[in-house]
């Protein structure tokens, strides 16, 4: 019972009480239609593609760093493999051919969010450029260069095969879920079990120690926002999939989306401190939210507004100062 | 010992014993977080005195500034100035009572002028919404005359020396119509002669009425001037009488509670072989032509005030800055420069001087703190070997002794002496060669002092080189086979540790 009690203390148990909390509320709200089989499975293909974005940002986020141009990386790889798939591949194409390109797509997908994450690391490692600065500029290059790439519009035409990733089910579960699911369980194991994860989280905490504990942080850092841009690309490549289409503009409400579940997951802004069942759990809280406010039918606006409110509210709650001030009344 | 101008002093004396004291604390007690820093204090200044506040690292004596700046509020205890009770201070009510504190980095504007520091306070406290440039240069001239000082109004502080930024500061506090200036750690960047023009300097403001307050660990060079001794200890007054009753030596038992009478090293092997190799390394305007040879199992000291150069030689040593010109090698191979991972490659293990913002990750575990060093020889393929990683880990704890209840607490948690242990056994734990320990008791207990001693002789009788800097005298004695003394950026002087002594030592670092 203690031990419980204790889990409670911890940002990650308070969050496992809000989606609770939050599904118990939107389920009691409007129960014939949440608590339907069509509006579970629609969520569970819904929240892959900003949860994994969540996962990029969280990678960076623990070293203290940000990540913003996860949503230009990951049109940008989207783009590039869209083109593969509707002009080299063809949309008659199918079968094996059509695997096989939709394999190499998302290979070349994942190799240029990789790139694209060099690119961000090398700014931040070598030039020492804030990473929030570094991956704002880079993510309008990487937006600016799809949108060049296609002249503004939507790529279209691909083959059948590639509606799987994003719509197809693996014994009735749906494969974005899958994916999450084994990417969640990747990151999870890099962060706890790799001597890459410990010292991301070390220079995260303290990178001036870091540097005096002879780490290599600039391999590092370039290391960490390649992982991040290849999550990215991966996330694009289901929104692709979902849309049947690539668009240089797609997702642009995701970056927020993707920022505030990260603390709301309790990963630490400053670096140092995060976990990933926390992320997991914080991406269940805002899709329930997030369908619930659809359901009752509250406008995309004021739900923009919403998630506004809450980054802000958690930063508040998880401040020092906050901490302080409650602590001060409970003596007083 | 009393230098004459001190006749006209106590002439003073009983005029301000009538009046109330310009400063007097009464019970002042400050708790941080479970711990005393300051526990039942009391302490009295009289206008045109001078006292020593005397107290290691950690004894509460900046906690006092604090308190006394207004800067920290204070949890019990009463503070009144010129008799007048303050139930709670600010920055503000201290400032207009004339307490001014100078730290030991001063404060001071480095790109704008003498005058324009000096007046810049005392301007923005009295006059309206416009600075005006006349009236500052009037200011600061006559805050200059009555300290007896010539600095050129118009030189850039950056530019001036030590000695003459400290004045700069002081005229400033004077020039904000300071009555009591606090004066952290005044001689540690002073050669002798500029301490001997400090100390005219303090003599003449005290016959201005001007009290002054020195804090510092090392006080004999002040006592002259002051009437009176305070010793901290753990957070609480531990003694307490006028200045005459002190030395040196009695200082010392004051403030750390027992006669420190440490063994100095083994005589070293005279056959022992070279280790490290230092030739004619140079940073410009940091450090020039040094040049020197560490032998297996010798531990060598460098020594020198603050801004001598010698943090910025053991940075370099260690690749975290990169020379200019000159060579490291260790067992006769090249070490590359200014990279400390191949630093650290090559068996070079660095033990930095503050702790708490480049040696720990305070919020992390203590077990992680020690591993952090050892993370790529524990990576077996994909992943890490941890139950290796910590076995290591707490062995290396055991052996270095660290108190602790659980390895996964966080750092923070321990005392300045363990949290210096887990420093030094992550770098043990990667079996350096040399090991470099820039201020190895800096912020540590009196007990904690001498193990750390004590570790240090156990490594050099391994074999190992070691390589100490320092600002404590003792302490270099107590641990050091030679010392290098480092004055401007060079090597002014080198002395077998037995041939040498305190004095001696203090001297040759500050002539």
């Amino acid at each position: 019972m203690n031990t419980l009690l204790s889990r409670l203390k911890t940002p990650e148990g308070r969050l496992a009480v809000i989606a609770v909390l939050v599904f118990v509320l939107m389920a009691s709200l409007s129960p014939e239609r949440f608590l339907s089989a069509a509006n579970l499975t629609s969520m569970a293909f819904q929240f892959p593609e900003f949860a994994i974005l969540a996962l990029a940002v969280t990678v960076t986020m623990l070293t203290g760093g940000i990540d913003l141009s996860v949503v230009g990386v990951s049109n940008m790889s989207a783009v590039v493999a869209a083109l593969i798939l509707a002009n080299v591949a063809g949309p008659e194409l199918a079968g094996s051919g059509a695997v096989m390109w939709l394999l190499l797509s998302m290979v070349v997908a994942i190799a240029i969010g990789a790139a694209a994450g060099l690119f961000n690391g090398a700014l931040v490692a070598f030039i020492g450029m804030p990473p929030i600065l570094a991956t704002l500029g880079s993510g309008l290059i990487f937006t600016g260069i799809a949108v060049a790439i296609t002249g503004g519009s939507a790529v279209m035409g691909f083959p059948t095969a590639a509606a799987w990733l994003g719509n197809g089910k693996v014994f009735s579960v749906p494969v974005p879920l899958i994916l999450f699911a084994v990417l969640a369980l990747a990151v999870a194991f890099i962060v706890r079990r790799t001597a890459f994860g410990l010292k991301l989280v070390m220079f995260g905490a303290n990178p001036l120690a870091a540097r005096f504990a002879a780490v290599d942080v600039n391999r590092l850092l370039l290391k960490v926002y390649m992982l991040s841009g290849a999550l990215a690309a991966i996330s694009g490549l289901l929104v692709m999939s979902r849309a049947n289409s690539a668009k240089a503009d797609y997702g642009s409400s995701y970056l927020l989306l993707s920022i505030l579940i990260a603390v709301l997951g309790g990963v630490n802004p400053y670096g140092g401190y995060g976990k990933v069942v926390g992320v997991v759990l914080a991406v269940l809280s805002m899709q329930f939210l997030s369908s619930g406010l659809n359901m009752l039918q509250v406008s995309n606006f004021a739900r923009e507004l919403i998630w506004g409110v809450l980054l802000i509210f958690v930063m508040l709650v998880n401040s020092q100062q906050v901490a302080a001030l409650f602590a001060r009344r409970r003596m007083s | 010992m009393r230098p004459p101008i001190s006749v006209s002093d106590k002439a003073e004396i009983p005029v301000s014993d009538t009046s109330p004291p310009l400063v007097e604390m009464t019970g002042v007690t400050k708790n941080y977080s479970g711990i005393t820093a300051l526990d039942r204090v009391d302490f009295t200044i009289r206008a045109g005195e001078a006292v020593c506040l005397a107290g290691e690292n950690g004894s509460g004596k900046s906690t006092l500034i604090k308190i006394l700046a207004g800067v920290e509020p204070r949890n019990a205890g009463t503070v009144a100035f010129n008799g007048t009770r303050h139930e709670t201070l600010s920055p503000r009510i201290s400032a207009d009572a004339g307490v001014m504190v100078i730290f030991q980095d001063f404060s001071l504007f480095p790109n704008l002028t003498v005058a324009e520091n000096i007046a810049f306070s005392s301007q923005l406290a009295h006059s309206g919404a416009f600075y005006r440039g006349g009236l500052s240069r009037d200011l600061a001239k006559k805050t200059l005359e009555r300290v007896g000082v010539d600095i050129p109004l118009n030189a850039r502080v950056e530019q001036l020396p030590v000695a003459h930024k400290q004045l700069v500061a002081i005229c400033r506090a004077l020039a904000m119509d300071a009555r009591l200036i606090i004066m952290d750690e005044p001689t540690t960047a002073l050669t002798e002669r500029e301490v001997k023009s400090l100390l005219t300097i303090i003599r003449r403001l005290k016959s201005d009425g001007v009290a002054v307050l020195f804090v510092s660990h090392k006080l004999a060079e002040v006592l002259e001037v002051c009437e009176k001794v305070v010793v901290l200890r753990n957070g609480a007054k531990v003694a307490e009488g006028p200045a005459t009753d002190f030395d040196s030596a009695s200082l010392t038992r004051a403030m750390t509670g027992r006669d420190v009478a440490e063994t100095p090293p083994d005589p070293l092997d005279p056959s022992a072989p070279a280790l490290l190799e230092v030739t004619n390394l140079a940073k410009q305007g940091v450090f020039d032509d040094v040049s020197f040879t560490l032998r297996q199992g010798e531990v060598l000291g460098i020594a020198g005030l603050l801004g001598s150069g010698r943090t910025e030689l053991a940075k370099a040593l260690f690749g975290l800055i990169h020379p200019d010109k000159g060579e490291i090698r260790l067992k006769d191979r090249p070490v590359p420069l200014g990279d400390p991972l191949r630093a650290a490659d090559a068996g070079i293990g660095y033990v930095p001087e503050d702790r708490l913002t480049e040696g720990l990750f305070l919020d992390q575990s203590i077990a992680r703190n020690v591993a952090v060093g050892r993370l790529d020889t524990h990576d077996k393929g994909a992943m890490l070997d941890l139950k290796g990683l910590w076995a290591e880990a707490n062995d290396w704890l055991k052996r270095l002794t660290v108190k602790h209840s659980d390895p996964e607490a966080p750092v923070r948690s321990l005392s300045g002496g363990n949290q210096q242990r887990v420093v030094l056994a992550r770098w043990l734990a990667t079996g350096p060669k040399v090991l470099i320990l820039n201020g190895p008791s800096v912020g540590v207990d009196v007990g904690s002092k001498s193990d750390i001693h004590g570790i240090i002789r156990d490594l050099a009788r391994e074999g190992l080189g070691v390589i100490v800097i320092s600002d404590d005298l003792p302490e270099l004695l107590a641990t050091c086979h030679r010392l290098l003394v480092m004055k401007g950026g060079r090597i002014t002087d080198e002395i077998a540790g037995r041939d040498t002594d305190e004095t001696d030592l203090g001297h040759r670092l500050a002539s």
